[in-house]
């Protein structure tokens, strides 16, 4: 079903009311005093969202003349995307560094990415996967800039600008040979076109598709676009880091499979995808993915700053969900969705610690949490220990369950190298892993530091975090057969 | 066409301009100089995207995308020049080898 401008507008109403929220942030930051209100309409605006969205449940249509579908798998990016982004608005309400910033003008611009990574998990145009890109990068930029005199902060947002504005080019250069071969910027068209034309066009098709990777793979930090990722998560404000890591991540491995699975690819009916003829992009994302996870590995090795380990690591992730992408594969594709929410909640949970941490002791380097156990933070000590678990992917974590079926996808589809190199990858991350946690609890405080404490709400989402670690990894099934009926691209005639 | 022109024309033009403005992308030290560079790669999309739809048929998807690119362009150069703005207040020069607290 295609819906119109007018008609559309009942099936957009979670996005219309956080658009309403962002324009009202603004025009409040100019007449109030009080900054603690704009933290609370934020929260308030994104909780309207999540519940929004799960009523409005998932409806096979193509919104806006068909530049939006909403489908299931759009219902599913855009759950993950709320509560990445209740995580972000909460975890900014405690942050010591967001509150000398600019409150009304910060949670408009914090909405305003939110928004953009909805656009990107719906796009079915390129101009709106190109528009919706923006949206976020533009946001992303200031946002990692925020922190006034700040000079970590801004070098940041300088070099992820640089960054972002080559791959998003190079992104719309490939686009635009894709519009010349397909004749059309509909992923329905493009599809139908490309199916069609014969084996002449190929090159020129894979051509554009490695330069399309080029914008798409700079959002998901996969090598060899991951160069901005440890810079920005390291001087960013840690709310951010944290929405760049989950919700930035996520939305980016949205339009990622929806350009490159429902668009360029066929589904056939053994549950298979088959890509193009003569276009062999499966075999460059293999290499792409084998890389990212062992260089983002192998870099964390040295680092001595949480955020900084942290981001590594988040490139290492971004490779191990890649493994369900290149299998071609709706099991694939399933665990890689899975994965996406395990990352989420145990990725969240540490930078929620590091930020605790730091809001207590104003530093991030490792040093800072030696004997933190002993010294009034026990309670963080232990959620970050469950988090870096899961991390590595030890038992009775969601971290073990979301790998277990990544590699199950990747052996089931013949991948055993691929589920090798994942396996060997898991054993070196073990090492950066536990660093944090030995120092935490069998190095003994020194006597100048201080206590760490946090706040009852920090407490509160840290608890949660943990206990959804722990809970989904020994009750996972309702999850995965969650993202198993999320697979489901409404793609049809232009 | 007048003068002959073909799509193949436009296309190459379309590819110097990229590779121009790639390599002012690796070049520069400036990071003005790096902003300009994207500006030609955006451009460089442009021409291709009018260029298509001069020669593919009627529909309007690549004017609309090309006026889309330059709105946005102008976005992000209010962005940047932001960012850079806020540099050289704090550090007095926007070359980029200057700003290098981070790496490693």
């Amino acid at each position: 079903m295609q819906l119109d401008n007018v008609a559309s507008l009942s099936h957009f109403i979670p996005e219309l009311v956080l658009s309403g929220a962002i324009v009202l942030l603004i025009l409040l930051d100019l007449i109030i005093v009080n900054r603690r209100v704009a933290g609370a309409l934020a929260m308030a605006a994104s909780v309207a969202t999540l519940l929004l969205v799960i009523a409005g449940g998932a409806s096979n249509t193509w919104l806006f003349n068909g530049m939006v579908v909403f489908d299931s798998f759009a219902f599913f990016f855009r759950l993950l995307i709320t509560l990445a982004t209740i995580v972000a608005v909460w975890m900014s309400i405690g942050s010591v560094e967001v509150r000398r910033c600019e409150q009304g003008e910060y949670y408009a611009i914090l909405l305003s990415a939110s928004l953009g990574m909805f656009l990107m998990a719906e796009a079915n145009n390129l101009l709106m996967a190109y528009l919706s890109l923006e949206l976020v990068s533009l946001t992303s930029y200031i946002l990692t800039g925020f922190l006034k005199h700040n000079r970590r902060s801004q070098e940041a947002a300088l070099k992820y600008l640089i960054y972002g504005g080559v791959a998003s080019g190079t992104m719309i250069y490939g686009m635009s040979w894709i519009f010349g071969i397909a004749g059309g910027l509909d992923f329905g068209a493009i599809n139908a076109a490309l199916s069609q034309s014969g084996t002449g066009s190929s090159l020129a098709v894979f051509i554009a598709l490695v330069l399309i990777l080029a914008g798409m793979g700079y959002k998901v930090a996969s090598v060899p676009f991951h160069m901005w990722a440890p810079d920005v998560y390291t001087g960013a404000p840690i709310p951010i880091t944290t929405f760049l890591a989950v919700g930035s991540k996520a939305a980016g491995f949205a339009l990622l499979t929806r350009f490159f699975y429902p668009a360029i690819s066929h589904l056939a009916a053994d549950g298979n995808w088959q890509a193009l003829s003569g276009v062999d992009w499966p075999q460059l994302l293999l290499v792409i993915c084998m890389i990212t996870m062992t260089l983002g590995n192998l870099a964390a090795l040295q680092q001595n700053n949480m955020k900084r380990l942290l981001a590594y690591s988040s490139i290492a992730q971004a490779g191990y969900a890649l493994m369900g992408f290149v299998v071609l594969s709706n099991d694939g594709l399933r665990a890689m969705m899975f994965y996406l929410i395990a990352y989420y909640v145990m990725d969240a949970g540490a930078f929620l610690v590091v930020m605790i941490v730091a809001n207590a002791t104003g530093h991030e380097d490792i040093d800072a949490y030696r004997g933190l156990a002993w010294r009034g933070g026990l309670v963080p000590a232990v959620a970050l220990a469950i988090f870096l678990f899961s991390l590595t992917g030890i038992p009775l974590t969601v971290g073990f369950i979301g790998k277990f079926y990544l590699f199950a996808a990747a052996i089931r589809g013949q991948f055993y190298i691929l589920a090798l190199v994942g396996i060997i990858n898991s054993v070196i991350s073990l090492y950066y892993y536990v660093r944090p946690i030995r120092t935490m609890f069998l190095d003994e405080p020194e006597g100048d530091e201080g206590a760490v404490t946090a706040e009852a709400w920090n407490y509160g989402l840290m608890g949660a975090l943990a206990a959804a670690t722990i809970v989904l990894g020994l009750y996972w099934g309702p999850l995965i057969d969650f993202a198993g009926r999320s697979l489901k691209f409404f793609i049809g005639p232009a | 066409m007048p003068g002959g022109l073909t799509l193949n024309h436009f296309l190459v033009l379309s590819l110097i301009v990229f590779a121009l403005g790639l390599f002012c992308v690796m070049s520069r030290r400036n990071a003005i100089g790096i902003l300009m560079g994207v500006e030609l790669i955006l451009n460089s999309a442009n021409i291709n995207y009018l260029a298509f739809a001069l020669f593919g048929g009627g529909r309007y998807d690549g004017q609309v995308f090309s006026l889309f690119v330059i709105m946005l362009a102008a976005a992000e150069a209010v962005v940047g020049l932001a960012i850079v703005l806020a540099i050289y207040q704090d550090l007095r020069t926007i070359d980029v080898d200057a700003t290098e607290t981070l790496n490693g």
